[in-house]
Protein backbone atom coordinates (compact mmCIF):
# COMPACT_ATOMS: atom_id res chain seq x y z
CA UNK A 1 0.00 0.00 0.00
CA UNK A 2 1.25 3.51 -0.80
CA UNK A 3 1.38 6.53 1.44
CA UNK A 4 0.70 10.04 0.06
CA UNK A 5 4.33 10.37 -0.99
CA UNK A 6 4.09 7.07 -2.84
CA UNK A 7 1.01 8.23 -4.74
CA UNK A 8 2.84 11.43 -5.69
CA UNK A 9 5.91 9.46 -6.81
CA UNK A 10 3.83 7.17 -8.99
CA UNK A 11 2.00 10.09 -10.62
CA UNK A 12 5.31 11.83 -11.27
CA UNK A 13 6.13 8.97 -13.65
CA UNK A 14 3.20 10.02 -15.86
CA UNK A 15 4.77 13.40 -16.56
CA UNK A 16 6.60 13.78 -19.83
CA UNK A 17 9.33 16.16 -20.87
CA UNK A 18 7.95 19.47 -22.10
CA UNK A 19 4.62 19.24 -20.29
CA UNK A 20 2.74 22.23 -18.92
CA UNK A 21 1.12 20.93 -15.73
CA UNK A 22 -1.49 22.24 -13.31
CA UNK A 23 -1.29 20.72 -9.84
CA UNK A 24 -4.21 20.85 -7.41
CA UNK A 25 -3.98 21.25 -3.66
CA UNK A 26 -2.94 18.29 -1.44
CA UNK A 27 -1.23 15.18 -2.84
CA UNK A 28 -0.97 16.72 -6.35
CA UNK A 29 1.25 19.50 -4.97
CA UNK A 30 3.71 16.84 -3.74
CA UNK A 31 4.15 15.54 -7.30
CA UNK A 32 6.43 18.50 -8.08
CA UNK A 33 9.01 17.07 -5.66
CA UNK A 34 9.41 13.82 -7.61
CA UNK A 35 9.79 14.90 -11.23
CA UNK A 36 12.53 12.64 -12.66
CA UNK A 37 15.87 14.23 -13.57
CA UNK A 38 16.07 15.27 -17.20
CA UNK A 39 12.31 15.93 -17.42
CA UNK A 40 11.64 19.63 -17.86
CA UNK A 41 8.14 20.83 -17.11
CA UNK A 42 6.40 24.12 -16.45
CA UNK A 43 3.91 24.41 -13.59
CA UNK A 44 0.82 26.54 -14.15
CA UNK A 45 -0.91 28.26 -11.25
CA UNK A 46 -4.39 29.33 -12.26
CA UNK A 47 -4.37 32.68 -10.48
CA UNK A 48 -2.02 33.74 -13.28
CA UNK A 49 1.50 32.27 -13.39
CA UNK A 50 3.47 29.94 -15.62
CA UNK A 51 6.76 28.68 -14.27
CA UNK A 52 5.98 28.34 -10.58
CA UNK A 53 9.13 27.90 -8.51
CA UNK A 54 9.67 26.55 -4.99
CA UNK A 55 8.68 28.27 -1.75
CA UNK A 56 10.87 31.30 -0.94
CA UNK A 57 13.59 31.30 1.67
CA UNK A 58 12.59 32.90 4.96
CA UNK A 59 12.62 36.68 4.65
CA UNK A 60 12.41 36.56 0.85
CA UNK A 61 8.64 36.05 0.67
CA UNK A 62 6.70 38.50 -1.49
CA UNK A 63 3.06 39.18 -0.64
CA UNK A 64 2.39 39.92 -4.33
CA UNK A 65 3.61 36.47 -5.40
CA UNK A 66 1.36 33.56 -4.44
CA UNK A 67 0.01 30.39 -6.05
CA UNK A 68 -3.58 29.23 -6.44
CA UNK A 69 -3.41 27.77 -2.92
CA UNK A 70 -2.55 31.31 -1.69
CA UNK A 71 0.91 30.11 -0.61
CA UNK A 72 3.96 32.32 -1.03
CA UNK A 73 6.08 31.01 -3.91
CA UNK A 74 8.82 32.12 -6.29
CA UNK A 75 9.19 32.51 -10.04
CA UNK A 76 11.85 30.83 -12.16
CA UNK A 77 13.89 32.07 -15.12
CA UNK A 78 11.40 32.00 -18.00
CA UNK A 79 8.31 32.48 -15.84
CA UNK A 80 5.42 34.62 -17.06
CA UNK A 81 2.57 36.34 -15.25
CA UNK A 82 -0.85 37.20 -16.62
CA UNK A 83 -4.40 37.95 -15.54
CA UNK A 84 -6.88 35.30 -14.41
CA UNK A 85 -8.97 35.42 -17.61
CA UNK A 86 -5.93 34.64 -19.74
CA UNK A 87 -4.96 31.94 -17.26
CA UNK A 88 -8.24 30.13 -17.85
CA UNK A 89 -7.96 30.89 -21.55
CA UNK A 90 -4.88 28.69 -21.76
CA UNK A 91 -6.66 26.03 -19.70
CA UNK A 92 -9.81 26.13 -21.84
CA UNK A 93 -7.87 26.03 -25.11
CA UNK A 94 -5.98 22.95 -23.85
CA UNK A 95 -2.51 24.44 -23.84
CA UNK A 96 -2.02 22.86 -20.41
CA UNK A 97 -1.05 19.23 -21.03
CA UNK A 98 -1.92 17.64 -17.72
CA UNK A 99 -4.09 18.42 -14.71
CA UNK A 100 -3.60 16.51 -11.48
CA UNK A 101 -6.20 16.94 -8.77
CA UNK A 102 -7.81 15.30 -5.78
CA UNK A 103 -11.37 13.93 -5.61
CA UNK A 104 -14.02 12.79 -3.18
CA UNK A 105 -15.60 10.43 -5.73
CA UNK A 106 -14.97 9.28 -9.29
CA UNK A 107 -17.49 7.35 -11.37
CA UNK A 108 -16.70 4.53 -13.80
CA UNK A 109 -17.43 6.96 -16.66
CA UNK A 110 -14.88 9.47 -15.42
CA UNK A 111 -17.29 11.84 -13.66
CA UNK A 112 -15.66 13.60 -10.72
CA UNK A 113 -17.04 15.09 -7.49
CA UNK A 114 -14.67 17.13 -5.37
CA UNK A 115 -16.25 20.42 -4.34
CA UNK A 116 -19.37 20.01 -2.29
CA UNK A 117 -20.81 17.83 0.45
CA UNK A 118 -24.53 18.60 0.95
CA UNK A 119 -25.23 19.74 4.49
CA UNK A 120 -21.67 20.88 5.08
CA UNK A 121 -20.26 24.38 4.59
CA UNK A 122 -19.57 24.83 0.88
CA UNK A 123 -16.45 26.80 0.15
CA UNK A 124 -16.77 26.81 -3.61
CA UNK A 125 -15.31 25.14 -6.65
CA UNK A 126 -12.50 27.61 -7.29
CA UNK A 127 -10.97 26.69 -10.63
CA UNK A 128 -11.75 22.96 -10.45
CA UNK A 129 -14.81 23.02 -12.75
CA UNK A 130 -12.94 24.98 -15.41
CA UNK A 131 -9.94 22.64 -15.19
CA UNK A 132 -11.88 19.38 -15.41
CA UNK A 133 -14.18 20.61 -18.19
CA UNK A 134 -11.28 21.53 -20.47
CA UNK A 135 -8.15 19.54 -19.62
CA UNK A 136 -7.15 16.97 -22.21
CA UNK A 137 -5.55 14.73 -19.59
CA UNK A 138 -6.73 14.52 -15.99
CA UNK A 139 -5.16 12.29 -13.36
CA UNK A 140 -6.90 12.00 -10.01
CA UNK A 141 -4.79 11.46 -6.90
CA UNK A 142 -6.88 10.18 -4.00
CA UNK A 143 -7.45 7.52 -1.37
CA UNK A 144 -9.32 4.48 -2.68
CA UNK A 145 -11.80 4.57 0.21
CA UNK A 146 -13.01 7.43 2.40
CA UNK A 147 -12.66 7.76 6.17
CA UNK A 148 -15.85 5.73 6.63
CA UNK A 149 -14.19 2.93 4.60
CA UNK A 150 -16.59 3.46 1.69
CA UNK A 151 -15.28 3.15 -1.85
CA UNK A 152 -14.65 6.39 -3.73
CA UNK A 153 -14.64 4.57 -7.08
CA UNK A 154 -18.32 4.21 -7.88
CA UNK A 155 -20.73 3.28 -10.65
CA UNK A 156 -22.18 6.79 -10.25
CA UNK A 157 -21.09 9.68 -8.05
CA UNK A 158 -23.40 10.36 -5.12
CA UNK A 159 -22.04 13.85 -4.42
CA UNK A 160 -22.68 16.94 -6.58
CA UNK A 161 -20.50 16.73 -9.68
CA UNK A 162 -17.54 18.92 -10.56
CA UNK A 163 -17.41 17.61 -14.12
CA UNK A 164 -18.64 14.77 -16.31
CA UNK A 165 -16.69 12.17 -18.29
CA UNK A 166 -13.36 13.88 -17.81
CA UNK A 167 -11.06 11.78 -15.60
CA UNK A 168 -8.58 9.63 -17.54
CA UNK A 169 -6.55 7.96 -14.81
CA UNK A 170 -6.68 7.43 -11.05
CA UNK A 171 -3.78 6.72 -8.71
CA UNK A 172 -4.68 5.58 -5.20
CA UNK A 173 -2.81 3.95 -2.31
CA UNK A 174 -3.88 0.60 -3.79
CA UNK A 175 -3.78 0.86 -7.56
CA UNK A 176 -3.42 2.67 -10.86
CA UNK A 177 -6.61 2.55 -12.90
CA UNK A 178 -7.81 4.11 -16.13
CA UNK A 179 -11.33 4.92 -17.23
CA UNK A 180 -12.23 2.56 -20.08
CA UNK A 181 -13.90 4.10 -23.14
CA UNK A 182 -16.96 1.91 -22.64
CA UNK A 183 -17.03 2.74 -18.91
CA UNK A 184 -15.40 0.92 -15.99
CA UNK A 185 -12.19 1.17 -14.03
CA UNK A 186 -9.49 -0.76 -15.91
CA UNK A 187 -6.92 -1.98 -13.40
CA UNK A 188 -3.43 -1.24 -14.68
CA UNK A 189 -1.14 -1.72 -11.69
CA UNK A 190 -1.25 -2.88 -8.09
CA UNK A 191 0.56 -1.04 -5.29
CA UNK A 192 3.41 -3.02 -3.73
CA UNK A 193 2.03 -5.80 -1.54
CA UNK A 194 -1.60 -5.23 -2.57
CA UNK A 195 -3.61 -8.07 -4.15
CA UNK A 196 -6.16 -7.79 -6.95
CA UNK A 197 -8.73 -9.08 -4.48
CA UNK A 198 -8.09 -6.19 -2.09
CA UNK A 199 -8.58 -3.73 -4.94
CA UNK A 200 -11.75 -5.51 -6.01
CA UNK A 201 -13.21 -5.22 -2.49
CA UNK A 202 -12.34 -1.49 -2.30
CA UNK A 203 -13.87 -0.68 -5.71
CA UNK A 204 -17.65 -0.32 -5.89
CA UNK A 205 -17.87 0.61 -9.58
CA UNK A 206 -17.17 -1.89 -12.36
CA UNK A 207 -13.58 -3.08 -12.17
CA UNK A 208 -12.04 -4.41 -15.38
CA UNK A 209 -9.25 -6.92 -14.84
CA UNK A 210 -7.48 -8.14 -17.94
CA UNK A 211 -4.64 -10.68 -17.58
CA UNK A 212 -1.89 -10.45 -15.01
CA UNK A 213 -1.85 -7.11 -13.16
CA UNK A 214 1.74 -5.97 -12.59
CA UNK A 215 2.98 -4.39 -9.40
CA UNK A 216 3.87 -0.69 -9.62
CA UNK A 217 7.49 0.30 -10.10
CA UNK A 218 8.36 3.40 -8.11
CA UNK B 1 -4.55 63.96 -21.48
CA UNK B 2 -7.58 63.75 -19.24
CA UNK B 3 -6.69 64.00 -15.58
CA UNK B 4 -8.46 61.32 -13.54
CA UNK B 5 -6.78 61.86 -10.21
CA UNK B 6 -8.86 62.06 -7.04
CA UNK B 7 -7.45 62.85 -3.61
CA UNK B 8 -8.13 59.59 -1.81
CA UNK B 9 -10.39 56.57 -1.41
CA UNK B 10 -13.18 58.54 0.31
CA UNK B 11 -13.47 60.90 -2.63
CA UNK B 12 -13.19 58.05 -5.14
CA UNK B 13 -16.10 56.09 -3.66
CA UNK B 14 -18.29 59.05 -2.64
CA UNK B 15 -21.13 58.18 -5.04
CA UNK B 16 -21.26 54.47 -4.22
CA UNK B 17 -24.64 53.93 -2.58
CA UNK B 18 -26.57 51.13 -0.91
CA UNK B 19 -27.76 48.32 -3.16
CA UNK B 20 -25.10 48.77 -5.83
CA UNK B 21 -23.12 45.99 -7.47
CA UNK B 22 -19.36 46.24 -6.99
CA UNK B 23 -16.44 44.32 -8.43
CA UNK B 24 -13.41 44.02 -6.20
CA UNK B 25 -10.08 42.83 -7.61
CA UNK B 26 -7.67 40.47 -5.90
CA UNK B 27 -7.08 36.79 -5.31
CA UNK B 28 -7.23 35.87 -1.65
CA UNK B 29 -5.65 38.89 0.03
CA UNK B 30 -3.24 39.42 -2.86
CA UNK B 31 -3.85 42.57 -4.91
CA UNK B 32 -7.02 43.68 -3.12
CA UNK B 33 -8.04 47.37 -3.12
CA UNK B 34 -7.29 47.90 0.57
CA UNK B 35 -7.90 51.66 0.63
CA UNK B 36 -11.27 51.47 -1.13
CA UNK B 37 -12.43 48.61 1.12
CA UNK B 38 -11.53 50.61 4.23
CA UNK B 39 -13.37 53.64 2.85
CA UNK B 40 -16.47 51.53 2.12
CA UNK B 41 -16.38 50.13 5.66
CA UNK B 42 -16.39 53.70 7.00
CA UNK B 43 -19.33 54.70 4.81
CA UNK B 44 -22.93 54.25 5.86
CA UNK B 45 -24.04 51.93 3.06
CA UNK B 46 -25.27 48.36 2.85
CA UNK B 47 -27.16 45.85 0.68
CA UNK B 48 -24.16 45.63 -1.64
CA UNK B 49 -23.61 42.86 -4.15
CA UNK B 50 -19.89 42.10 -4.34
CA UNK B 51 -18.28 40.27 -7.24
CA UNK B 52 -14.90 39.07 -6.03
CA UNK B 53 -13.05 35.78 -6.34
CA UNK B 54 -12.86 35.46 -2.54
CA UNK B 55 -14.46 37.13 0.47
CA UNK B 56 -11.43 38.08 2.55
CA UNK B 57 -10.75 36.89 6.08
CA UNK B 58 -12.45 37.89 9.33
CA UNK B 59 -10.35 40.97 9.99
CA UNK B 60 -9.14 41.97 6.53
CA UNK B 61 -10.38 42.63 3.03
CA UNK B 62 -14.05 42.07 2.24
CA UNK B 63 -14.31 40.32 5.64
CA UNK B 64 -14.42 43.83 7.15
CA UNK B 65 -17.47 44.71 5.02
CA UNK B 66 -19.14 41.45 6.00
CA UNK B 67 -18.54 42.19 9.66
CA UNK B 68 -20.36 45.52 9.22
CA UNK B 69 -23.20 43.71 7.45
CA UNK B 70 -22.79 45.79 4.30
CA UNK B 71 -22.95 42.85 1.90
CA UNK B 72 -26.23 41.37 0.73
CA UNK B 73 -24.75 38.99 -1.82
CA UNK B 74 -21.34 37.62 -2.72
CA UNK B 75 -20.53 36.32 -6.20
CA UNK B 76 -17.31 34.33 -5.80
CA UNK B 77 -15.52 31.12 -6.75
CA UNK B 78 -14.09 30.27 -3.35
CA UNK B 79 -15.12 31.51 0.07
CA UNK B 80 -14.42 30.17 3.52
CA UNK B 81 -11.35 31.14 5.59
CA UNK B 82 -13.89 33.43 7.25
CA UNK B 83 -15.99 32.53 10.29
CA UNK B 84 -18.33 35.54 10.06
CA UNK B 85 -19.02 34.73 6.42
CA UNK B 86 -20.01 31.20 7.38
CA UNK B 87 -22.23 32.44 10.19
CA UNK B 88 -24.11 34.88 7.93
CA UNK B 89 -24.46 32.28 5.20
CA UNK B 90 -25.87 29.62 7.51
CA UNK B 91 -28.27 32.11 9.16
CA UNK B 92 -29.54 33.25 5.76
CA UNK B 93 -28.37 36.86 6.17
CA UNK B 94 -25.99 36.53 3.26
CA UNK B 95 -26.68 35.24 -0.22
CA UNK B 96 -23.86 33.53 -2.12
CA UNK B 97 -23.57 32.67 -5.78
CA UNK B 98 -20.66 30.36 -6.47
CA UNK B 99 -19.17 30.69 -9.94
CA UNK B 100 -16.28 28.67 -11.40
CA UNK B 101 -13.12 30.78 -11.25
CA UNK B 102 -12.49 30.84 -15.00
CA UNK B 103 -16.13 31.69 -15.66
CA UNK B 104 -15.92 34.53 -13.12
CA UNK B 105 -12.82 35.99 -14.80
CA UNK B 106 -14.21 35.57 -18.29
CA UNK B 107 -17.58 37.12 -17.43
CA UNK B 108 -15.58 40.19 -16.33
CA UNK B 109 -13.53 40.06 -19.51
CA UNK B 110 -16.67 39.80 -21.66
CA UNK B 111 -18.05 42.97 -20.06
CA UNK B 112 -14.83 44.80 -20.86
CA UNK B 113 -14.82 43.49 -24.42
CA UNK B 114 -18.42 44.53 -25.03
CA UNK B 115 -19.68 40.97 -25.42
CA UNK B 116 -22.99 40.08 -23.74
CA UNK B 117 -22.18 36.45 -23.00
CA UNK B 118 -19.61 33.68 -23.24
CA UNK B 119 -19.80 29.95 -23.86
CA UNK B 120 -17.76 27.78 -21.53
CA UNK B 121 -17.65 24.04 -20.82
CA UNK B 122 -17.07 24.69 -17.11
CA UNK B 123 -20.01 23.41 -15.08
CA UNK B 124 -21.75 21.45 -17.85
CA UNK B 125 -23.60 18.53 -16.26
CA UNK B 126 -23.31 20.04 -12.77
CA UNK B 127 -25.63 22.15 -10.63
CA UNK B 128 -23.89 25.27 -12.02
CA UNK B 129 -25.68 24.54 -15.30
CA UNK B 130 -29.17 24.53 -13.78
CA UNK B 131 -31.49 26.93 -15.59
CA UNK B 132 -28.82 27.99 -18.08
CA UNK B 133 -28.88 27.77 -21.84
CA UNK B 134 -26.48 25.24 -23.33
CA UNK B 135 -25.23 24.90 -26.88
CA UNK B 136 -23.37 22.22 -28.70
CA UNK B 137 -20.34 23.32 -30.72
CA UNK B 138 -18.33 20.68 -32.60
CA UNK B 139 -19.81 17.88 -30.51
CA UNK B 140 -19.12 19.43 -27.08
CA UNK B 141 -21.62 21.06 -24.72
CA UNK B 142 -21.10 24.62 -23.53
CA UNK B 143 -22.93 26.79 -21.01
CA UNK B 144 -23.95 30.31 -21.88
CA UNK B 145 -22.80 32.64 -19.10
CA UNK B 146 -23.67 36.33 -19.09
CA UNK B 147 -21.20 39.20 -18.90
CA UNK B 148 -21.25 40.92 -15.52
CA UNK B 149 -22.94 44.25 -15.08
CA UNK B 150 -21.27 46.15 -12.24
CA UNK B 151 -21.87 49.74 -11.14
CA UNK B 152 -18.30 50.12 -9.91
CA UNK B 153 -15.08 48.17 -10.26
CA UNK B 154 -12.48 48.72 -7.53
CA UNK B 155 -9.02 47.57 -8.50
CA UNK B 156 -5.51 47.79 -7.15
CA UNK B 157 -2.44 48.29 -9.33
CA UNK B 158 1.25 48.75 -8.62
CA UNK B 159 1.79 51.82 -10.76
CA UNK B 160 -0.56 54.16 -12.52
CA UNK B 161 -0.36 57.52 -14.21
CA UNK B 162 -2.68 60.49 -13.99
CA UNK B 163 -4.39 59.40 -17.23
CA UNK B 164 -5.41 56.11 -15.60
CA UNK B 165 -2.93 53.79 -17.34
CA UNK B 166 -2.12 50.86 -15.04
CA UNK B 167 0.72 48.41 -14.46
CA UNK B 168 0.26 45.50 -12.09
CA UNK B 169 2.94 43.67 -10.18
CA UNK B 170 3.48 39.91 -10.05
CA UNK B 171 0.45 37.73 -9.24
CA UNK B 172 -1.26 40.70 -7.62
CA UNK B 173 -2.45 41.20 -11.20
CA UNK B 174 -4.98 38.30 -11.02
CA UNK B 175 -8.55 39.62 -11.50
CA UNK B 176 -7.62 43.30 -11.45
CA UNK B 177 -7.15 43.96 -15.20
CA UNK B 178 -10.37 42.20 -16.24
CA UNK B 179 -12.39 43.89 -13.53
CA UNK B 180 -10.86 47.25 -14.42
CA UNK B 181 -12.32 46.78 -17.89
CA UNK B 182 -15.73 45.75 -16.64
CA UNK B 183 -17.00 48.47 -14.32
CA UNK B 184 -19.39 51.18 -15.46
CA UNK B 185 -17.11 53.30 -13.31
CA UNK B 186 -13.67 51.95 -12.50
CA UNK B 187 -11.65 53.21 -9.56
CA UNK B 188 -7.97 52.30 -9.45
CA UNK B 189 -5.87 52.65 -6.35
CA UNK B 190 -2.14 52.40 -6.97
CA UNK B 191 0.99 52.10 -4.86
CA UNK B 192 2.78 54.63 -7.04
CA UNK B 193 0.99 57.40 -8.92
CA UNK B 194 3.20 58.95 -11.60
CA UNK B 195 2.90 61.71 -14.18
CA UNK B 196 1.91 61.03 -17.78
CA UNK B 197 4.97 60.12 -19.79
CA UNK B 198 6.59 58.27 -16.90
CA UNK B 199 5.19 54.91 -17.97
CA UNK B 200 6.36 53.14 -21.12
CA UNK B 201 3.27 52.69 -23.35
CA UNK B 202 4.52 49.21 -24.28
CA UNK B 203 4.43 48.08 -20.65
CA UNK B 204 0.89 49.18 -19.77
CA UNK B 205 -1.48 46.37 -18.78
CA UNK B 206 -4.71 48.39 -18.57
CA UNK B 207 -5.18 51.38 -20.90
CA UNK B 208 -6.46 54.48 -19.13
CA UNK B 209 -9.69 54.55 -21.13
CA UNK B 210 -11.03 51.87 -18.78
CA UNK B 211 -10.14 53.80 -15.63
CA UNK B 212 -12.31 56.70 -14.48
CA UNK B 213 -10.69 57.63 -11.18
CA UNK B 214 -7.23 57.00 -9.81
CA UNK B 215 -5.43 57.78 -6.57
CA UNK B 216 -2.29 56.81 -4.72
CA UNK B 217 -3.22 54.55 -1.83
CA UNK B 218 -1.54 54.65 1.54
CA UNK B 219 -0.60 52.36 4.43
CA UNK B 220 -0.71 49.15 2.40
CA UNK B 221 -0.60 46.10 4.63
CA UNK B 222 -0.45 43.54 1.81
CA UNK B 223 -1.06 40.67 4.19
CA UNK B 224 0.09 37.14 3.43
CA UNK B 225 -2.62 34.53 3.89
CA UNK B 226 -0.38 31.45 3.86
CA UNK B 227 3.29 32.02 4.49
CA UNK B 228 5.20 29.06 3.09
CA UNK B 229 9.00 28.98 3.12
CA UNK B 230 11.80 26.49 2.53
CA UNK B 231 14.92 25.82 4.56
CA UNK B 232 18.17 27.36 3.39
Amino acid sequence: MLDKTGIAKRIAKEIKDGYYVNLGIGIPTLVANYIPKGINIVLQSENGLLGMGPFPFEGEEDSDLINAGKQTITTLPGSSIFDSALSFGMIRSQKVDLTILGAMEVSEYGDIANWKIPGKMVKGMGGAMDLVASAKNIIVAMQHVNKACESKLLAECSLPLTGVKCVKKIVTELAVLEIANEGGFRLLERAPGVSVEEIRIATLGRLIIEGEIPEMQL
Amino acid sequence: MINKVVANADEAIQDITSGMTLMLGGFGLCGIPENCINALVNKDIDQLTCISNNAGIDDFGIGLMLKKRQVKKMISSYVGENAEFERQLLSGELEVELVPQGTLATRCMAAGYGMPAIFTPAGVGTEVAEGKETRNFNGKEYLMEMAFDADFALVKAWKGDTAGNLIFRSTARNFNPVMAMAGKITIAEVEHLVEIGDLDPDQIHTPGIYVHRIFEGKDYEKRIEQLTIREK
